[in-house]
């Protein structure tokens, strides 16, 4: 009997990853543009989807969305109200989304037929940063209600996004949120990383944040065409 | 916490690992966990006992070896080994930089073995 060492330089998501890969050229492929939004339970993400459904559509865009929850479909039927098709993905307990639940639920829809997809992950702020969607953006939401130190407290998940949403900026005052802090605490552990204000119910901000994703899709088609 | 689908995972890839290499058995897993890679140790070592049970891997430890975050600063050209994961800058200059050399590792190293 003798001991071994077997090397295996293997990554434990690399199931995960190279599924991934597969979905992001396939919506490459499509030229829909897709948002993995990712927050605490609470923070905002249905509503803020909910309006930025409307807006696109009102806009001759079309955007389609996908929907994590452990237990319901309530925020499918809250969604579908924009008039965007939407899906329910019910994780069964699972804290967060994983790249095989995005592709058993692409079945029937003609990605090409889509400008946008967006996905709103399960409610955690540590979970969601490990699984690769095959998005084209990651958007942290954070809302005024939680607390400027949110992004020290989570910073894998800070750090793995690509565009920060500040939710519920109609509360800022009754809550005396401090705006400066959070930013420096964003910009700590996610340098450069854009940050937008919104309300979901004002509406304060959300023109421009749909204008502003539209540029991103913009860049993003053109980032693809430069690399053909 | 995901540490217990982390674990599974884990378990799945190292238990083909040692069929394939006809292990009788195995010893211990070594894991390279980067201090950014939203894996909690102690959840998964807890994990890791529970997932192993019935598995070709029972009775096998694993070993965990973590990584800080390195961030790469293009001004000054020098890397930079972050005390945590709070304030990514550069050592040199201060300034913030997003530039991640190492720290969003979750990877099985080895596997180490009686035949
Ligand atoms: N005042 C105010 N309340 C808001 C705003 N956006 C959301 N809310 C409220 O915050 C609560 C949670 O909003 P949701 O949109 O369900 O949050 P969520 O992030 O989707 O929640 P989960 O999916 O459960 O993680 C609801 O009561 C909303 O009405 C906003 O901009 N302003
Ligand atoms: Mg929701
Ligand atoms: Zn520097």
């Amino acid at each position: 009997m003798s001991t071994r060492i077997l090397d295996l330089h293997q990554g434990i998501l690399d199931k995960n990853d190279r599924l991934a890969y597969e979905l992001r050229r396939e919506f490459e492929a499509a030229g829909v543009y897709v948002a993995n939004l990712v927050s605490s339970p609470g923070t905002g993400k249905t509503a803020f989807l909910e309006r930025t459904l409307s807006m696109l559509i009102e806009q001759g865009c079309m955007a389609a969305a996908l929907v994590g929850d452990l237990a319901t479909e309530n925020d499918a039927r809250r969604l579908e109200r924009s008039g965007a098709p939407v899906r329910q993905i019910v994780t069964a307990g699972i804290c967060h989304l994983e790249a095989n639940m995005i592709a058993s639920h692409l079945d029937g829809w003609r990605l090409a037929d889509f400008d946008f997809l967006f996905i709103e992950n399960v409610g955690n702020l540590v979970c969601p940063s490990s699984y690769d969607l095959g998005e084209a953006l990651r958007v942290v939401l954070l809302s005024v209600t939680e607390g400027e130190d949110k992004p020290l407290k989570y910073p894998p998940l800070f750090n793995s996004a690509d565009l920060a949403v500040i939710t519920k900026i109609d509360l800022a005052e009754a809550v005396e949120f401090d705006c400066s802090a959070t930013y420096a605490n964003i910009q700590a552990v996610c340098p450069g990383i854009p940050v937008w204000e919104t309300s979901a119910k004002t509406g304060d901000g959300m023109a421009a944040w749909v204008e502003y994703l539209k540029r991103r899709k913009l860049d993003w088609q053109q980032a693809i065409r430069s690399r053909e | 916490m995901h540490e217990l689908s982390i674990a599974h995972s884990l378990v799945e890839i190292a238990s083909e690992a040692a069929c394939q290499a006809n292990a009788k058995r195995v010893e211990a897993v070594t894991l390279r966990l980067g201090a950014l890679s939203g894996v909690v140790k102690d959840a998964l070592l807890f994990s890791y006992d529970i997932v192993i049970e019935d598995t070709p891997l029972a009775g096998s430890r694993l070993q965990i070896e973590e990584l800080p975050v390195v961030v790469y600063c293009p001004d000054c050209d020098v890397q930079s080994t972050l005390p945590g994961v709070q304030q990514f800058r550069c050592d040199r200059c201060g300034r913030p930089t997003a530039q991640i050399i190492q720290g969003k590792e979750l990877e099985i190293i080895s596997l180490e073995y009686t035949e």
